[in-house]
């Protein structure tokens, strides 16, 4: 989108007041999912299959219908008759088949078929009554076992076009791309690594489980709530499986306890309301624990093959790349994400990467922060750490010998635009921690990582009240404080307080449609929206200060929160504040809003780097994390509390995910760490202080120069900490988790 | 679900003996109101004991030794500085329990008699020499820690027996005892692997030692060879190793979503050693 003016000097911009929904957090007062109720209200409790994989011959529900306190039973047969289609095409086809099972059970904990009943516990007792009889079938959990010709395929003509022929059908999308040559480019180096990795799947983790209230009549008119990133997906979703019209269906996003993508799609929202159509009242569905470690969420795990060629200098001559993904018994991993990140923040002349989507006896995955890109860092990152090892380079100096800047051709094919990759290693090399002494057994670790962010269809309204305060409704769902950021750039706009601004997220009746909030969208595309939507109303503005000076419209500008003439000709007035304007709007006009919709395309990809030490116990194989830094280009950071925020919360959640975090699936299939004690996610003692760096390459597509900050603080963590982990212990470690012992046993092989 | 809150253990007993299907007891509850509330163990019976006169009283005796009332908290025991000064080791074990929340409710007589092999106070209490009291239709008897579990979930209380009152000996003079556990993470975690040591020097030399492992075997083990290795000695390196190879040689564990057997094996012997050294500077009277 053509910007013409760009704004450099702000007033509100880049301060840091406290979040407007942060009272209402921490005395108890917000409303998240589960805190919603109605009269008459239901509880839906869902029976899930114990097998990874089976048919399923025959659901009796009678015993259960017959229960006194049970008012309705549903079964796949009770939505709609949404068609199959291959690949992502089918992706209706496929929320429905994840969200109630059809002719298999695809996963241990895959639902089969749900209750609503008077209390809680009477739905969660019922679902014993509910007989499924199952003829259990041969699975498959891993990666490049699901690919091996001899694996029990999960479901004919899932594959789409790009899959080559000859692939196992549970290789469902196929992605390769690259320029150069690659073979040349190896024959140029001086060193050639080639080495394999795989991580595991990992949860998003966050805090709040799913939870909904959902009523639908027979009328085909519906209200949902519940705690979602993108209502209007779940709107759009769920009037699809239900077979009403998206219109007839209000939808309202609770507080949300965190989703990092996981809640940008439906699991109990169609199931609650096919439960209330059946039953006629409101049905309340809360997950346990349990049920979103095996049915929602998690990420893809991942089996990769890395090939990079550098000369003396450290030139990278050629890179390739083959990465594995494995995303549940549906299409949708990653694979070609993955490819497309992992080299991207480097110069490259030879590049060549491919990426597979498969499938496997696991629950659908789901986005998780960058989803695909952590892994792919984690295999190119390592084998560049290794070359640096072992040229004797510095990794920071290799890595800005090659980074993409303005003009690079990026790896999976379009030239960048200003961009801020040499602007976080520069910060990295000056930063004191890339200096300071190391401890005996410890070592440290660094690493790039990349993200495209998005922009995403959004619309935003703002409207003036007499008093001179402003409401502004956006669509997007507060997953990191984004109401303060909001508020901060229409204030920017419109020159009045902060606090002067409400920003409520509003529910799918009173806005266009709205993207999810995902891609680190939304202080880029919601806040472009909020600037122009501020924007339309000062225009309104000076309109009704020029008529009633008496002068055009155009002799009237806009400055400090008031209406000024233009200039010495235009005339000798006194400035007319937002409110003395405000005051007489019903008389002069009426009420004066200011709006704005599109689909911004200037997102700008975004670069960070992370700097590691860790410590590694070498009797008992644990690490502890003892430095950590994370520097990232947020072009402008509107509220930089929330972005540092970002930052270690992407440190945080990577450490997780690089040490300790799992799906750990038994020989039957079946997930053995389906609680918070075994799924260790890292604690607040397991973590040290977070440093932040917020470099600002302002960002030309947007008018204040934001980039998305939420996803690229993931994308390096797993790689800064092996490699800083590999270092400490002497050892590569190529395997995520690094868990104690497989550290302990990495070391026992080396000696 | 029934519910009774008794007076004294002879009614507590009583209670327990004559109810049918699943009985549990409540003391802090943090083992069973869990299992209850994911539906793993629905008592049929629900006997409270925190209201039986006593149980929460922390008594130290003419003797120098330790009466612990049932229901007595972690947080209770680690705010008696006391006791923790007379051992340390078992004080600590019970203080790894949780957070701060389960702290105020968790008992050492709950961790016991929850029969978990990775129950974090019973290595230290077995190494410690801790003793109970077991109440029953028939009488009280004493029985040593390490005869209460039998295996995972399972004791040795048969059916009307609980536990009354929980003795640690009286620490005598240059005594040290220590606890360590192993978990991936820094708290709120269950044991891979558990070391509880107490020694008692006589000069330099270690005159008696006790070492228990947990979360190593279906029950913990009072291991005599991990003893035997530092009797003697001055905690030499040495000594040190012997101790290392009689706990690795004492593990038999299993491979499990929390460790591998290899991990389990090779990790019971490092926490030995720095439990032993924790130990003996304990009994020397340094800070450890
Ligand atoms: C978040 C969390 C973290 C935890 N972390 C740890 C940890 O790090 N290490 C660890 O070892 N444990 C841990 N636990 C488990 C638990 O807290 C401990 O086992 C605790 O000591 C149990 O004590 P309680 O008083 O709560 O027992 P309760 O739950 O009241 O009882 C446990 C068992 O003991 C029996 N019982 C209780 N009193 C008697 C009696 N007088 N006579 C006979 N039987 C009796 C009950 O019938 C029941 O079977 C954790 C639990 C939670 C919820």
């Amino acid at each position: 989108m053509a910007l013409d003016d760009r704004k450099s000097e702000f007033t509100f911009v880049g301060t840091r007041p406290n979040r407007p929904d942060g009272l209402d957090k921490v005395t108890g007062r917000a409303k998240f999912g589960a805190d919603m109720s109605a009269p008459g209200m239901l509880h839906g409790a869902i029976l899930r299959s114990p097998h990874a994989h089976a048919r399923i011959v025959k659901i009796d529900t009678s015993k259960a219908e017959a229960h006194k306190d049970v008012k309705a039973v549903v079964t796949r047969a009770d939505f709609a008759d949404v068609p199959f289609k291959p690949g992502l095409e089918g992706e209706f086809w496929n929320v429905l088949e994840n969200v109630m099972a059809g002719e298999k059970a695809l996963y241990d904990g895959h639902a089969v078929a749900a209750i609503a009943a008077t209390s809680a516990l009477a739905a969660r007792d019922a679902l014993k009554l509910i007989k499924v009889k199952y003829e259990v079938l041969p699975h498959v959990t891993d990666v490049d076992k699901a690919m091996a010709s001899d694996a029990p395929v999960i479901r004919e003509g899932a594959a789409d076009y790009s899959v080559p022929e000859g692939m196992h059908p549970n290789v469902v999308r196929y992605h390769e791309s690259g320029h150069g040559d690659v073979e040349a480019g190896f024959a140029e180096a001086d060193l050639i690594i080639e080495d394999s990795f795989v991580t595991e799947a990992t949860h998003q983790g966050y805090i709040e489980p799913h939870a909904c209230l959902g009523m639908l009549g027979n009328d085909g008119k519906g209200e949902l709530w519940c705690t979602t990133q993108g209502h209007w997906i779940a709107q759009k979703t769920c009037a699809a499986l239900l077979g009403i019209e998206t219109s007839q269906l209000r939808v309202t996003a609770s507080e949300i306890g965190g989703g990092f993508g996981g809640k940008t799609t439906v699991f109990i929202e169609p199931v609650a309301l096919a439960l209330s159509r059946k039953a006629n009242r409101p049905v309340k569905v809360v997950m346990t624990r349990s049920e979103v470690f095996r049915a929602t969420g998690p990420t893809s795990s991942a089996s990769m093959d890395i090939k990079i060629g550098m000369k003396k200098d450290g030139t990278i001559s050629a890179a390739q790349g083959v990465f594995r993904l494995q995303g549940g018994a549906f299409p949708g991993a990653p694979g070609d994400m993955t490819a497309m990140c992992a080299f991207a923040p480097y110069n490259l002349t030879n590049v060549k990467q491919v990426g597979y989507d498969v499938m496997a006896n696991r629950p659908k995955q789901a986005a998780y922060r960058a989803p695909g890109a952590p892994m792919g860092a984690f295999a190119v990152e390592s084998v560049i750490d290794e070359l640096c090892k072992k040229l004797e380079l510095d990794p920071v100096d290799v890595r800005l010998k090659n980074a993409a800047y303005e003009g690079t051709k990026a790896s999976y094919g379009p030239r960048y635009e200003r961009i801020g990759l040499v602007e976080t290693l520069e910060a990295a090399k000056a930063h004191p921690h890339y200096s300071a002494p190391l401890k005996p057994g410890q070592g440290r670790g660094i690493s790039c990582g990349f993200w495209f962010n998005h922009g995403g269809e959004t619309s935003v309204s703002l409207s003036l009240s007499e008093d001179g305060s402003a409401q502004l409704m956006v669509g997007t769902p507060d997953i990191g404080g984004s109401r303060a950021s909001m508020a901060l750039m229409a204030a920017e706009v419109l020159g009045i307080p902060y606090e002067n601004i409400r920003v409520t997220i509003a529910d799918t009746a009173t806005l266009g449609y709205n993207d999810v909030s995902h891609g680190s969208r939304v202080t880029y595309a919601s806040g472009l929206a909020t600037i122009k939507a501020a924007k339309h109303a000062v225009e309104k503005l000076c309109e009704r200060a020029a008529a009633s000076w008496g002068i055009p419209t155009d002799a009237v500008k806009w400055e400090n929160g008031c209406a000024v003439p233009s200039g010495p000709n235009a005339g000798d007035f006194d400035p007319r504040p937002l409110a003395d304007i405000t005051a007489h709007m019903g008389s002069t006009g009426g009420p004066i809003s200011g709006h704005f919709e599109a689909t911004p395309e200037g997102a700008g990809v975004s670069f960070g780097t992370h700097i590691v030490d860790a410590e590694v116990d070498p009797e008992t194989g644990k690490t502890a994390i003892t430095r950590y830094t994370v520097i990232q280009d947020a072009g402008k950071a509107i509220h930089p509390t929330y972005v540092e925020g970002q930052y270690q919360g992407g440190a945080a959640q990577g450490i997780g995910w690089a040490l300790n975090e799992e799906y750990i699936y038994g020989e039957d299939g079946r997930l053995q760490n389906s609680i918070f004690l075994d799924y260790r996610i890292p604690v607040a003692s397991d973590l040290p202080m977070i440093d932040t760096v917020i470099v600002e390459v302002p960002n030309p597509g947007h008018p204040f120069g934001v980039r998305g900050v939420g996803e690229t603080g993931i994308v390096p963590p797993l790689a800064a900490i092996a490699n800083a982990v590999s270092h400490a212990a002497g050892v590569r470690m190529r395997q995520l988790p690094m868990s104690p012992p497989r550290i302990l046993a990495a070391l026992k092989d080396n000696g | 679900m029934d519910y009774h809150s008794p007076a004294s253990f002879a009614e507590a007993s009583a209670l327990a003996a004559n109810a049918t299907g699943i009985t549990r007891f409540l003391a802090g509850g943090t083992d069973v109101l869990v299992q209850l509330r994911s539906e793993l163990v629905t008592p049929d019976t629900l006997i409270d004991i925190k209201k039986i006169d006593g149980v929460s009283d922390i008594i130290s005796n003419a003797d120098g030794s330790w009466t612990i009332g049932v229901a007595a908290t972690g947080a209770e025991m680690s705010e008696h500085s006391e006791l923790g000064r007379d051992w340390p080791g078992v004080v600590e074990a019970m203080d790894l329990i949780g957070s701060t929340q389960v702290q105020g409710r968790a008992t050492l007589t709950g961790n016991l008699c929850n029969g978990s092999p990775a129950a974090d106070s019973v290595p230290a209490m077995v190494a410690a020499g801790v003793t109970v009291t077991v109440t029953g239709p028939s009488g009280d008897r004493e029985v040593a820690v390490e005869e209460i579990p039998t295996g995972p979930g399972k004791t040795s209380l048969s059916k009307g027996e609980l536990v009354s009152a929980v003795h640690i000996p009286a620490r005598g003079e240059d005594g040290g005892d220590a606890y360590l556990r192993f978990i991936p993470r820094t708290e709120m975690d269950i044991a891979v692997v558990g070391v509880g040591v107490n020694l008692r020097l006589d000069g330099d030399t270690v005159a008696e030692a006790r070492v228990s492992l947990g979360a190593v075997a279906p029950t913990v083990l009072l291991v005599e060879d991990c003893a035997k290795a530092i009797i003697g000695s001055t905690l030499d390196d040495a000594a040190l190793d012997a101790l290392a190879a009689a706990a690795s040689a004492a593990c038999n564990p299993i491979d499990d979503k929390r460790g591998t057997i290899a991990f389990r094996t090779e990790v019971a012997g490092v926490l030995a050693k720095r439990a032993a050294k924790i130990a003996y500077a304990r009994a020397k009277g340094e800070q450890a």
